[in-house]
């Protein structure tokens, strides 16, 4: 991990969203589950945020928080240096014009009985482009498919689920691209495709923020991904950010000890694998079942 | 959709259950065009006429005859005289009078017949038999001596001195062609207690009785979908209030509600639709169980998040993102309760508080009647037998194409 990556740099003080003691604690009658737990967060514009953190350490609550499809039970969410005003549904639309997601699972993002044309159709509509001529509709998304190494003409007419999965997210930008939000949450987006499809969407992300400046926070569970793609890093561990900052200096000088277990995790290609625990653990599984 | 159809129709369970109901269909809407009538016209004096050919017999003798010379027919003849209950008689007096009945095979009439007037002796005194017994056997020996014995004669009155005239001698030999006779009827499955046409009573009630069944059906599944979607996707207090609602109509069975509404309504108010509306009203609650639960696990789904992002409204999202999701299940949920509808009025029926008695038949009416005037205790198998036959199949072809839709829908048991 010695690798030098280029980072772009960003408005430092340009702050478009930011949270202060954000918590969200499920109620399930008297059991009391924290999964957000008093978390600050900023995030500037045009940077490239990453959340790391293993399965249940609160990711998704927070990225569905962010977005406003969860109630947050505690703590205030700013954007453009207001506090974020989401009652009516009205304005909730609005927000939603300024941020958007991409989901984990692009078979379930789609609705099936919807035609891959509606799916475009509607970001323009969102964007005002209601009463926009067709010609100029189609023009549109064609940029947009072609943005993201599709073919217009080849989806039209089709379903989502005609689609590869791989296809499927990379619709899914298309649909980034011609919304133009201001942020984009991106929760797990690449872990459900295959290994090369992962480095086309990667990149497709990063072109996105490049070409429009957008703020892009990308949600995962692996540390070394984050690393090669973000500006910013940030650690969760049970709800709670445990550590936070630049990504050399978190990934390369890592502080707090849940850090150091991910980046320890993380398989060593250059590397020989150090399997002694693991033959620890072996030989215990082994006693085990000699008993 | 094409495709989802052309695949229904690839599901033998749906097939037949589908010919089934469609068949039922054009029975029902057939056969009123060439036999048209009030369904409830009272064609027999008396109740319960068998089913079969009848023939005029005043037409009859009037009309041309060919003469036929059939060698079975004074057997046929004396045979359609001799009932079982004779027979038995008959067998027993020749146990009583000691005569050998070794090789006598009972169903044969004609040797029953051939042995009584053989042994038969009316001045013979048998120990152990009563007068009256006595009495009914000598009846009985003369009624079975007179037929195809007996001379027949056609007389007519004479219009001056109104005196017997004989006109003709009914010949034994002597046959009419059915064409011939002016009035001849068919009653498929004969008449009810109240001498109605069965079959034509019969295929009105299931028409009635399937319309009951829509109504009920629609009704309840429109409340149920409507209920269970707001439910669902709303949650919330609104949530917990219809779950009390359906909680409260889960816990009182909804047969003592549709009883005690029937009731109270009184007879003279319930018509058709009316026991549909009630019987919709208080069968809803399975539904909106199952499409609330439906609902829910659907509302957090990744599309339904998108569509909110989307910045799509309520109703669109319940409309393009809910609601095409659970159609299938809704269209299943739907066909189950029109047969439970249908069965739902029998029941209701039975008990005397279906719809009003003299608008339309209805199956549950029918079996009603049936079991009023004791069809099953005399044996007219024919005035309840094709109701039950009937309230089975429609309820068996519906539940066949809900099956069959299941597999077609039902990703999991999709082979």
């Amino acid at each position: 991990m010695s690798d030098e990556v280029e980072r772009r740099a960003y408005n430092k003080d340009e702050v478009i969203l930011s949270g202060r003691g954000v918590t969200k604690v499920f109620v399930n009658g008297k059991v009391r589950n924290t999964a957000v737990n008093h978390v600050d967060f900023d995030f500037h514009k045009g940077e490239f945020v990453t959340i790391v953190g293993e399965s249940g350490s609160g990711k998704t609550t927070l990225s569905k928080m962010i977005l406003g499809l969860l109630p947050i039970t505690e703590g205030t969410i700013y954007f453009n240096g207001k506090e974020r005003d989401i009652r009516s549904g009205h304005k909730k639309r609005e927000y939603w014009k300024n941020i958007q997601a991409i989901f984990q699972d692009p078979f379930s993002s789609y609705n099936i009985f919807n035609k891959i044309d509606t799916v475009l159709l509607d970001c323009i509509n969102m964007r005002g482009g209601r009463n926009l001529p067709k010609e100029k509709k189609i023009e549109m998304m064609t940029e947009a498919c072609r943005f993201v190494n599709l073919e217009f003409k080849e989806l039209t007419n089709k379903y989502p689920f005609e689609l590869s999965g791989g296809q499927m997210q990379r619709l899914m930008i298309a649909r980034i691209f011609l919304l133009k939000p201001q942020i984009l949450l991106a929760d797990e987006a690449t872990s459900m495709v295959d290994a090369s499809s992962r480095a086309t969407i990667l990149e497709m992300l990063l072109n996105l923020r490049n070409e429009t400046g957008m703020t892009v926070v990308f949600i995962t569970h692996d540390i070394g991904l984050a690393y090669y793609i973000s500006d910013t890093v940030y650690i969760m561990e049970h709800g709670k950010f445990v550590e936070s900052g630049p990504a050399d200096t978190v990934i390369l000088n890592p502080q707090a000890p849940y850090t150091k277990r991910l980046i320890s995790d993380v398989p060593k290609i250059h590397e020989v694998w150090d399997l002694s625990s693991v033959d620890l653990e072996l030989n215990e599984i082994k006693k085990d079942s000699a008993k | 959709m094409k495709n989802t159809i052309r695949q229904l129709f690839h599901s033998p369970n749906f097939v037949v259950g589908f010919v089934i109901f469609v068949g039922m269909l054009l029975a029902i809407f057939l056969y009123p065009i060439f036999h048209p009538g009030s369904p409830l016209e009272m064609i027999g004096v008396g109740t319960f006429a068998k089913p079969g050919l009848y023939i005029s017999v005043y037409d009859s003798v009037n009309s041309e005859t060919e003469t036929l010379r059939l060698p079975d027919a004074d057997e046929k003849r004396s045979g359609a005289v001799l009932s079982d209950e004779d027979r038995v008689a008959m067998i027993e007096w020749f146990g009583k009078a000691g005569v050998d009945t070794t090789n006598l095979d009972a169903s044969d009439d004609a040797a029953v017949l051939e042995l009584w007037k053989a042994n038969y002796d009316p001045d013979k005194t048998i120990k152990g038999l009563t007068k009256a017994k006595r009495a009914y056997y000598r009846r009985l020996n003369e009624a079975l001596a007179n037929n195809g014995e007996a001379e027949l004669y056609v007389a007519t009155k004479d219009a001056d001195s109104g005196e017997l005239v004989e006109k003709s001698e009914i010949d034994k030999d002597a046959y009419v062609n059915t064409k011939d006779v002016a009035n001849v009827k068919r009653l498929v499955l004969g008449t009810d207690n109240f001498g109605r046409d069965m079959l034509k009573e019969l295929l009105a009630a299931a028409k009635t009785s399937l319309m009951i069944g829509l109504i009920a059906g629609s009704i309840a599944t429109m409340i149920g979908l409507i209920l269970g979607l707001i439910s669902g996707y709303v949650g919330g207090i609104v949530d917990d209030i219809i779950l009390f609602v359906m909680n409260i109509f889960t816990v009182i069975p909804s047969f003592v509600i549709l009883i005690l509404i029937s009731y109270s309504l009184g007879q003279s108010q319930r018509g058709a639709g009316v026991v549909a509306m009630i019987i919709g009203f208080t069968s809803w609650v399975w539904t909106a169980r199952s499409v609330r639960s439906q609902v829910i696990s659907l509302r957090n789904r990744d599309h339904v998040n998108l569509s909110k992002l989307s910045g799509h409204s309520l109703l669109r999202i319940i409309f393009t993102d809910i609601l095409p999701y659970i159609l299938s299940y809704v269209v299943m949920a739907f066909i189950l309760q029109i047969s439970s509808g249908i069965l739902a009025e029998a029941q209701l029926s039975m008990l005397g508080l279906g719809p009003k008695t003299t608008e339309v038949p209805t199956l549950g009416l029918m079996m009603s009647w049936a079991q009023l005037y004791s069809a099953h205790m005399n044996g007219s198998w024919w005035a309840y037998f094709p109701v039950i036959f009937t309230i089975a199949l429609i309820s068996f072809s519906l539940n066949l194409m809900n099956t069959g839709m299941d597999q077609v829908f039902n990703p999991a048991l999709r082979d």
